[in-house]
């Protein structure tokens, strides 16, 4: 197959190029030893297979970080798989001066190389025009098109000359510099510099420019006061909108899993391979979608500003704020994104360059309080908070429920603080971005983005967390002997109704199940937290996803549970008694269960997708073992001092 | 010499050089050679980073990396 790399700065269209060639036809995978995703499409044209590989967007072949060490490696070894046959540079038609050092480096390679003159719809509107001829002239070797991504001009004649294109280029083949000696570097990117200056000189005709729009709306969206207001309505919109458009689906999505749950277990024969189906596959398998309507808003509206150049100013804006906690102002998204899912969040830390503040990033995010929290929250603060006014305005629960984001955003920039004193990098912190023309989204682009990550999230990340709920299945389904067979048999059935009776049988099973086993055996290291063996259920349960804890419960408890009306349940709580008498779910006990909930790390697709993320199991086991202690430090301590 | 940082939104320079560091080659790369005119555009809320107009885009860069760039 033919292999075709894709060169080109950031924000050179190179994505949108990449889409254009391959459409759907895109897979992602990795890169050895790097984080970064490997894109790579197949295009079908003038019957010959062609492999296109979609390099990261870098200013240069020398890498600057440990990620764009992807590009030096595949071209400093002519055996590597990725060895390009054709080299295409993208190349910014209204910043040419810049972009000809990576497209002067890649020439150099040696190979049959194609130019690809991007974005000269925007250059005609900025009074720019480009001799191409003349621009050939010193690039002998190479073939300019002319293309415009957006909307999809030149892309056939690209198509062509990727198809066909072998021109020899090897008199232009110059070696590489190793890569660790960087002041032959710095004097190579001087001399081209200086040599590409000469260059656009002769070929540029630039008339006086027109206003710059981009100039215009910065005065706004990077001012002291109404950079900050634009930035915090902007997240009141999205988080809006991420709450109540995707509560829908996630209803439909709910109630489809449920049908079909209730249809399986109509028309399959009664059994365990019916109940592994429903209970473990199925179960598993909707714990996973019902994350999707989420994570595709938030991928969406993060797409769209991205798109824009927004949020370039949003890291421009943020930077400073963050930084004293060893973050990065491209943290601040990712962070927020997790105050309503940590998936989004995680995904979106991508786009940190330092090792370090990414790691630092994707570890602390989950502190976040996200949306999975509110209903074990509700359910305890209207346990034990009493539903009053404070000064007239306040109602304390709801002033309670704010204090539990705050302490997740507390927390989770104390962590940063101590991870920027733990962790050690050799790499170099460096911020330099580059602020973007503001432009109009593609839609196309960013609706192939939320594609291409929501897939990622659904069976990249999916495989592990369907794992994991089948392995709670059984552990809830099966017990030691027959002992759980033998207890339900014990259950009476004097005087009440069926239902009655199927919900003790479901306790009492539950009670003599693994799991059960497991709550009761940790009932002494959780006793000190304020907390009996059926809490110990509903916090192992609660690992798949936090907002198990009140089905947990209701099933421990044998509450029928309707709608999401959780009264019954909080009054079955209240009647909870230790053998002395006393409550079991008291003020300290509630506080510190809901300390336990804001730092414990109890979503399985979280861990998965921390897995995914940092293509490792160190990080998502570290993360689970910290966020852990912690919560168990936190719990402890919030019990002790109340009771 | 003077530096990036010194500079005030709105002031003109050109390149004089970067000091020798491991920023260096990157900052050779995003094209602050030696002569090349820029120009501080805007500063963020609380003075950094700033913004930079190099030839025909916008960089912004933290105080600690301007303080790199040597101008005239």
């Amino acid at each position: 197959m033919r292999k075709v790399a894709l060169f080109g700065n950031p924000n050179t269209g190179k994505s949108s190029l990449f889409n254009r060639l391959t459409g759907l036809n895109q897979k992602v995978g990795n890169f050895p030893g790097v984080t970064i995703d490997k894109s790579t499409g197949k295009l079908h044209h003038k019957n010959i297979d062609i492999e296109i590989i979609d390099l990261p967007g870098t200013y240069s072949i020398y890498p600057r970080s440990k990620d764009e060490e992807v590009v030096y490696n595949i071209l400093s070894d002519e055996n590597h798989k990725d060895y390009p046959e054709l080299a295409v540079v993208v190349l910014d038609a209204t910043n040419l001066e810049r972009n000809l050092l990576l497209c002067t480096q890649v020439y150099e390679l040696g190979l049959p190389t194609v130019l690809a003159l991007n974005m000269t719809d925007v250059a005609h509107r900025k009074r720019l025009t480009i001799d191409d001829e003349k621009l050939n002239s010193y690039f002998p070797n190479a073939k300019i098109v002319r293309c415009n991504a957006r909307i999809g001009t030149g892309i056939p004649e690209l198509k062509d000359l990727i198809a066909s294109y072998d021109k020899s280029n090897a008199e232009s083949k110059k070696p590489l510099i190793a890569i660790d000696d960087s002041e032959s570097q710095s004097k190579d990117a001087e001399e081209k510099f200086r040599k590409n200056k000469a260059i656009c000189a002769e070929i540029i005709t630039k008339e006086p420019d027109v206003i710059n729009f981009s100039r215009k709306i910065d005065r706004w969206l990077v001012h002291p006061v109404f950079g900050y207001l634009i930035f915090f309505a902007l997240l009141l919109i999205i988080f809006q909108s991420v709450f109540t458009l995707a509560a829908y689906p996630m209803d439909w999505i709910d109630l489809g899993f449920s049908n079909l749950t209730a249809w399986m277990h109509e028309v399959m024969p009664e059994g365990l391979f019916t109940d592994l189906l429903t209970d473990g596959l199925i179960a598993g398998v909707g714990g996973v979608v019902i994350f999707l309507p989420q994570i595709v808003m938030l991928f969406f509206l993060i797409g769209i500003l991205e798109e824009t150049g927004y949020m370039a100013r949003v890291v421009f804006i943020m930077d400073k704020l963050v930084r004293p906690f060893g973050l990065n102002g491209k943290s601040v998204v990712p962070l927020i994104s997790s105050a309503a899912c940590a998936i989004p969040g995680i995904m979106a830390a991508r786009t940190i360059s330092s090792w370090k503040e990414r790691i630092t990033t994707i570890m602390v995010s989950p502190l976040m309080s996200c949306s999975a929290r509110i209903p074990v929250y509700t359910l305890l603060i209207a346990l034990i908070i009493p539903n009053k006014n404070v000064g007239g305005i306040f109602n304390l629960q709801g002033l309670v429920l704010f204090g539990m984001y705050a302490l997740g955003l507390v927390a989770a920039l104390l962590v940063s603080f101590v991870l920027k004193k733990i962790l050690k990098s050799k790499e170099l912190s460096i911020f330099l971005l580059e602020l973007p023309d503001y432009k109009t989204p593609r839609w196309g682009n960013v609706l192939l983005d939320v594609y291409k990550k929501g897939r990622t999230f659904l069976f990249d990340a999916g495989k592990i967390i369907v794992a994991i709920s089948i392995i709670l299945w059984a552990l809830a389904t099966f017990g030691p002997g027959n002992e759980m067979e033998e207890a339900a048999k014990e259950v009476s059935t004097k005087n009440i109704s069926l239902d009655r009776y199927q919900e003790e049988v479901a306790a009492t099973k539950l009670e003599h199940s693994y799991i059960g086993h497991m709550g009761k055996a940790i009932e002494p290291v959780i006793k000190p937290l304020g907390y009996d063996w059926k809490m110990g259920i509903a916090l192992i349960t609660s690992f798949a996803a936090r907002e198990v804890f009140v089905g947990s419960l209701s099933t421990i408890y044998s509450v029928h549970q309707e709608d999401d009306d959780q009264s019954p349940l909080i009054e079955k709580m209240r009647e909870q008694k230790f053998e002395d008498g006393s409550p079991v779910f008291n003020f300290a006990s509630g506080m510190s269960l809901l300390v336990f909930y804001a730092f414990a790390m109890q979503c399985m697709a979280t861990l998965a997708v921390v897995k995914r993320e940092t293509k490792s199991w160190k990080w998502p086991l570290i993360q689970l073992g910290y966020m852990g202690a912690m919560a168990y430090l936190g719990a402890l301590i919030t019990y002790q001092l109340l009771s | 010499m003077k530096k990036l940082s010194h500079l005030k939104p709105g002031d003109i320079a050109r390149v004089a050089g970067i000091q020798s560091s491991d920023l260096k080659p990157k900052l050779l790369e995003m094209g602050l050679v030696e002569g090349q005119e820029i120009k501080v555009l805007f500063k963020a809320p609380f003075g950094d980073p700033i913004a930079v107009e190099v030839g025909d885009y916008v960089l912004s860069m933290r105080k600690d990396e301007a303080i790199l760039v040597e101008v005239k």
